[in-house]
């Protein structure tokens, strides 16, 4: 009985990492592909390490939460870096399929000036 | 039947790590690349999970959660390259 | 005694990390760990401006659980968007004008909009006010616009805000 639920849950996550890196690779522009590997591969990835507690606390006799660590450490950052690389685009202007919304002129302006310069 | 899905689990992740690899390779501008070396982590970290239930070897963590902490310094460093041209200020 | 421990909730949570880390729960470790959550805060005491207040602790974990639940059919969305056809998606970019004042709340607020239904947070406006948001697929935008006001950042301003 546990096993059969460690291998669905096993299944589960492996078929939604392979659909977030699915989206990333078959979508069309950057924005929409952000979007598969932040959720599909945080959930993908999550239910693979609630797997492997089960598997490690009853295989070996002692409960085995290190993998809680991963799995929050994840579920924190994958929003950050989708944050990130989102912004990144913006600035950069990359082609969308959505309507771009107008770029920002304000206080982060000097700061734009002098990457640009860099960047030239 | 652990075997088998574990065997499945393997074939689909590696299927993933291979698509993260061809966006990697192909991606129109830099955010696609650096969009696809995060997925390539979290794949990465998912095959290393796996691995470790199929070996019954619990010390895969340490090395999935080094691979968590590296990746994500390392995509945000590149984001903020992007966006300032510049890392360290 | 706010000199000596100037974050409480800080100190428990590096603890519990620690435990969580080497994996046991042996008396040494539990010391090991606050003796450790009790230094780092102290001496990365000047990187934590203001402290963390929760006003109610039991609506942050019923806040938890509706997250959780969304990601888990956020899931189910966005596979189900990236199966179809691709020519069928709408995406869009929505800015949605932000109550929330404190960083925490925001950036909060931001990670549960990345985590949940074909959402990213995409830029915050300089003087915090809006939130420009990217939608996988848009029918209607007043309605995203209200789910993510009610359902998100109604309980953050109770949980992190007096209000």
């Amino acid at each position: 009985m546990l096993e059969f639920f460690i291998s669905a849950l096993i299944l589960t996550g492996a078929i939604f990492t392979f659909i977030g890196s699915l989206g990333l690779a078959r979508l069309q522009d950057f924005y929409t592909r952000i979007h598969g590997p932040t959720k599909a591969t945080t959930l993908g990835v999550g239910s693979l390490l609630v797997a492997s507690t089960l598997y490690f606390t009853f295989h070996e006799d002692s409960i085995s939460l290190h993998e809680v660590l991963v799995t929050l450490f994840l579920f924190i950052t994958a929003p950050v870096s989708a944050h990130m690389l989102c912004k990144a685009a913006l600035h950069l202007e990359l082609p969308s399929l959505a309507k771009l919304p107008e770029s920002q002129t304000n206080s982060t302006a000097p700061q734009r000036q002098s990457s640009k310069d860099q960047h030239d | 039947m652990l075997s088998y899905a574990l065997f499945i689990a393997l074939m689909l992740v590696t299927a993933s790590v291979a698509l993260s690899f061809w966006r990697l390779l192909r991606g129109p501008s830099l955010p696609d690349r650096i969009l696809a070396l995060d997925t390539l982590y979290i794949n990465t970290i998912a095959l290393l999970v796996l691995l470790g239930i199929h070996l019954s070897s619990a010390l895969y963590f340490e090395v999935a959660l080094l691979i968590a902490v590296m990746g994500f310094v390392g995509t945000v460093a590149a984001c903020k390259y992007l966006l300032r041209g510049d890392i360290i200020e | 005694m706010r000199r000596l421990l100037p974050h409480p909730l800080l100190t428990l949570t590096l603890a519990g990390i620690w435990l969580l880390l080497v994996n046991s729960l042996h008396p040494g470790q539990i010391v090991l760990g606050l003796l450790l959550g009790w230094m780092i805060p102290l001496i990365t005491t000047q990187f934590w401006p203001e402290e963390v207040r929760i006003h109610h602790p039991v609506r942050l974990l019923h806040f938890i659980c509706i997250i959780l639940i969304d990601i888990v059919l956020a899931n189910f969305t966005v596979a189900r968007l990236i199966l179809g056809r691709p020519g069928n998606l709408k995406p869009a970019f929505v800015s949605i004008p932000l109550e929330l004042k404190s960083d925490l709340a925001i950036s909060f607020l931001a990670n549960v909009i990345s985590l949940t239904p074909g959402t990213v947070s995409a830029r915050l406006s300089d003087d915090r006010s809006y939130l420009l948001v990217h939608a996988l697929h848009l029918n209607n935008t007043d309605e995203l616009v209200t789910t993510i006001k009610f359902r998100y950042e109604k309980p953050l301003k109770e949980i992190f805000e007096q209000c």
